[in-house]
């Protein structure tokens, strides 16, 4: 914007994203603090991490949650992309409408919803309720914001490349794998992350859908959080953090360099005949 | 019998003219709806071996859907392709002979330059030292080889068309159509280009269809221009005989600058039509080259500027070809003048001069009193 | 082509059964158990549809629905002022949620072109990180004893301490705070699209900033306010995890009660009562909602 931001705006921004942060940072430092009370400052301590790390229902929980997040959020990712093709590429087909219902619904359906109907429905069925219900049911609603992401860049995808390809000769179903999807493959990446980060994060669906043996890290969390503010979980919590953050910055650092490194060889090609 | 005024203008290639010569690519009463819209209206067109083909015509006259067509990004709802003799109608864009240069050139962002020339050769299954081989030879024909490492991203426009049209003749196809390919190109590079893709159809005997709404790229480019209009072709002829010979008022006044004088045609004797307007005092005569005039039918002359004459002095004869007028505007365009003459029945009529003395003091100047005449054959009688 | 997986159909196929089987079928399982009783048992409902007795056990398992689970529902009050309840909340962090993230949104448009990118990703961030522990959070900051009243006792401002936790307050704050990036991201990508000439325009042509905004800004950017509040209000009525750590007994949200009747009391068919209610309730913003989306797909393609 030629004006600027104005000291509203400054102001605006800075108090938003204090807001947004400042649990966090709070979270943050209390996992170091050496006593229970969250608001009393007792020192400086790892004994929380110790004790998380010590705490072996916790580290199952942690490795169930990241082999049912990986899983659907894999298959979430395909499935996403097939619905996003289906819905940019494949015009009016029959049921479009209830097709289109279908992926974008997820989206805004409370959870309470979404976990209590299909865990009825393994009921009805009688499929035994443990890893693999949690991992379909996570895959149903992930998939769906895989999809949305998937579509908002196919989107603006210049279809010419694509026909140029056909025009050389590669044929229809060879040219999606060698053209177009090398390059969407930044919005499936993304959305395979999303459908990764909301598997990780799920509490309600994954308690409703959930058998013996497949108890997840939010709801170890959940419920040692009901009994009682434990400290530990702040521990727990920060490692999370922690993890995400450096992934988020050097992806966004290696986003930047791709960039930069970019702008300087169109420059040159600029300045060349 | 050596060309005279009245005859279309000869030239050394004109297949077209050579009944035993069989068409290259044909079109055969094709039509081609979207939904109510039809693009293309049942339309018949040859199109001749190393021809460098145009079509012309203004947005949504159906020239682009013709040449998709061609490549097979559309099926035509009625009709038959030919190609070489064989329909080609259902045939699916990846197994035509047939390669197309994009208007938005549609480079591959992932791979490099030789990597997009290569790609058409890789789905033939080429054998890889023939690959190199071919990939080095368009390299060198589009003055590429210091930049074929590098990623679309990192090349200019310019060079970025050229990897274009190195990708679209890598396989050597029987036909290349280019859609717009130079409207992304600043006027100088443009003019270049277009001698540039000339030699080049010249010296590989190739076929082009160009697709173009730039007049002045088709007259310079072309053996033949197909105008259209609506999804129909008005007039297919060479770039002189579309300019100095159009067929109708649409064609005459889409190419270049035209000035119509409208009346009736008052009498036809022999080689001369005569024709009257009643707003103006003289009669026009001209050649009778349009067979269809008779007495009494509304007609159009079609002259162009540079083929009127201006004056400040009366001419002898004013009773024919010739109107009087005054200077209204003048455009100075530096190489010519153009002189916009508002007639004694108030329509304006322009007339293009050479300025072929250095004068900074023009003697024709505005509100002057002036003098149009014109030869008899100086412009065509349009009955449409 | 002879492959099957070549054929286009099968691009559509294979999630449009998925999401029938798994999104849109279970609905109707959840409905027809809304019809049913609850029972000891397992599963903890009569009838159970058992299919090896045939068409004629489907007839007479049907006859045994009922609607007393919805007849329940009307009755007892609690129900009715839960679902008021939900929607009242939901309305209120909606709008909360529009006074303050329009004004991030905007800010974060008009920061340099450069800043930007990080902007975004800062918001994202959090999102990232779990949401049930940033819920958790606010526990130790809105309780008596923790940061908030320990931080107001220590300027002077209060006297005794604050409460704030398991209050409908903490739970406005919760949502709010936990919705925030799905009210600003939309705003976002809507006030960034917008062409800054427009404004120019405006001013040029003698109108006031402040009225630039109400009649140049604000109007080109409502499909983000649109997606904005679809985006938080339909998920916030059914929201169950913030109501639970932040609210009290006295907050009324139907997420909780449904929670409530499906792991405290066993009783499902109540529960699947519960949300077919809140369904219906929410089908019109949710075709709302998908329209809008369609729509802003179609023009952006």
């Amino acid at each position: 914007m030629r004006k600027g931001p104005s000291l509203f705006n400054i102001v605006s921004v800075t108090l938003g994203f204090a807001f947004l942060y400042l649990p966090i940072v709070l979270l943050v430092i209390y996992s170091f603090n050496a006593g229970r009370n969250v608001a009393i400052w007792s020192g400086w301590s790892t004994k929380w991490y110790v004790a998380m790390v010590q705490n072996q229902q916790l580290l199952d929980a942690a490795w169930v949650t990241l082999r049912v997040g990986l899983l659907s959020a894999t298959i979430a990712t395909v499935l996403g992309t097939m619905a996003a093709l289906a819905l940019v590429r494949h015009g009016r087909f029959m049921g479009r409408t209830l097709f289109s219902g279908m992926v974008y619904a997820p989206l805004v359906m409370p959870e309470v919803i979404t976990g209590l109907s299909l865990l009825l429905l393994f009921v009805a069925v009688g499929f035994d309720r443990g890893f693999w219900t949690v991992t379909i049911a996570h895959i149903t609603f992930s998939l769906c914001f895989v999809a949305v992401v998937v579509q908002s860049r196919l989107v603006t995808f210049d279809r010419a490349m694509e026909e140029a390809a056909m025009d050389l000769g590669c044929p229809p179903f060879k040219t999606f794998f060698v053209v177009t999807l090398p390059i969407i493959l930044p919005a499936i990446i993304a959305g395979w992350m999303l459908a990764f980060t909301l598997s990780l994060d799920d509490l309600v669906i994954a308690s409703f859908t959930t058998g013996p043996g497949a108890t997840t890290l939010p709801m170890r969390i959940y419920s040692a959080v009901r009994l009682g503010v434990t400290p530990e979980i702040n521990a727990v919590s920060t490692v999370l953090i922690g993890i995400v953050t450096i992934g988020v910055i050097s992806a966004s650092l290696v986003t930047k360099r791709q960039e930069a490194e970019r702008q300087k060889a169109e420059r040159l090609a600029a300045a060349a005949p | 019998m050596a060309a005279n005024a009245y005859s279309p203008i000869k030239r050394k290639f004109a297949p077209w003219d050579d009944p035993s010569a069989k068409p290259f690519i044909r079109f055969e009463n094709v039509t081609k709806r979207f939904g109510d819209f039809v693009a293309v209206d049942d339309l018949s067109l040859d199109v001749y071996e190393r021809e460098f083909f145009s079509l012309l015509g203004p947005s949504g006259c159906g020239k682009t859907t013709l040449l998709r067509m061609l490549a097979g990004f559309e099926k035509p709802s009625e009709g038959r392709i030919l190609l070489d003799g064989q329909d080609i109608s259902g045939v699916p864009p990846h197994r035509r002979p047939v390669n197309m240069m994009f208007q938005s050139y549609a480079l591959f962002p992932h791979m490099s330059v030789e990597g997009n020339i290569a790609f058409g050769l890789k789905q033939d299954k080429m054998p890889k030292a023939d690959i190199e081989a071919r990939v080095q030879e368009m390299l060198r024909l589009t003055k590429l080889e210091p930049f074929a490492k590098r990623k679309p991203h990192q090349l200019s426009g310019g060079q970025r068309q050229r990897v274009a049209l190195a990708r679209s003749l890598a396989k050597r196809p029987k036909v290349l159509l280019l859609d717009e390919p130079l409207g992304a190109l600043d006027r100088k590079l443009r003019e270049e280009t277009q001698f540039e893709l000339m030699d080049l159809q010249q010296d590989l005997g190739l076929t082009f269809v160009i697709v173009t709404h730039d007049q002045e790229e088709a007259m310079t480019v072309s053996d033949r221009i197909a105008v259209m209009d609506h999804g129909q072709l008005v007039q297919v002829a060479s770039p002189a005989v579309i300019y100095e010979f159009p067929s109708t008022r649409y064609v005459a006044d889409f190419i270049g600058d035209v000035n119509f004088l409208s009346g009736k045609v008052s009498a036809v004797s022999g080689d001369d039509i005569d024709i009257k307007d009643d707003s103006l005092a003289c009669t026009i005569r001209a050649h009778a080259d349009n067979p269809g005039a008779k007495a009494g039918d509304d007609v159009w002359l079609a002259i162009r500027p540079e083929k009127m004459r201006i004056s400040l002095d009366q001419p002898a004869d004013t009773a024919t070809n010739c109107v009087a007028g005054e200077v209204w505007d003048i455009g100075y365009l530096g190489d010519v003048s153009v002189y916009h003459v508002k007639l004694e029945n108030g329509n304006v009529v322009k007339s293009t001069v050479a300025n072929q003395t250095r004068l900074v003091e023009r003697p024709i100047s505005w509100d002057d009193k002036v003098w149009l005449t014109w030869p008899r054959d100086a412009g065509v009688v349009l009955t449409a | 082509m002879g492959n099957p997986f070549k054929s286009k159909a099968f691009v559509v196929l294979v999630p449009y059964i998925w999401l029938f089987v798994f999104f849109l079928a279970p609905f109707l399982i959840v409905l027809k158990i809304s019809l049913s009783m609850t029972a000891i048992a397992m599963p903890p409902y009569v009838p159970a549809f058992d299919l090896s007795a045939g068409i004629g056990g489907i007839l007479s398992d049907l006859k045994e629905l009922s609607l007393e689970n919805y007849a329940f529902l009307f009755s007892d009050s609690l129900y009715i002022k839960s679902y008021l309840s939900s929607l009242q909340i939901a309305l209120v962090s909606t709008a909360l949620l529009l006074l303050i993230g329009y004004p991030v949104a905007y800010g974060m448009a008009r920061a340099p072109k450069a800043w930007r990118p990080t902007l975004v990703m800062l918001v994202i961030l959090p999102f990232w990180t779990s949401f049930l522990i940033r819920v958790y959070a606010w526990i130790g900051i809105l309780s008596r004893e923790g940061l908030l009243n320990t931080f107001l006792t220590w300027a002077g401002l209060i006297d005794t301490p604050l409460t704030i936790l398991s209050t409908n307050i903490a739970v406005y704050i919760g949502i709010v705070y936990s919705y925030l990036p799905f009210m600003v991201l939309p705003l976002y990508a809507a006030l960034e699209k917008m062409d800054e000439s427009l404004l120019e325009a405006a001013s040029d042509l003698g109108c006031p900033p402040l009225k630039t905004f109400w009649v140049v800004t604000f109007p080109l950017s409502l499909p983000g306010v649109i997606a904005g509040c679809f985006l938080v209000f339909i998920p916030a009525v059914g929201e169950f995890v913030i109501p639970d750590l932040l609210g009290g007994s006295e907050t009324l949200m139907i997420g909780k009660t449904l929670w409530a009747e499906f792991f405290s009391n066993r009783d499902w068919p109540l529960a699947s009562s519960v949300a077919v209610i809140l369904l219906l309730i929410l089908v019109i913003p949710i075709v709302f909602f998908q329209n809008a989306q369609q729509r802003s797909q179609e023009r952006n393609g």
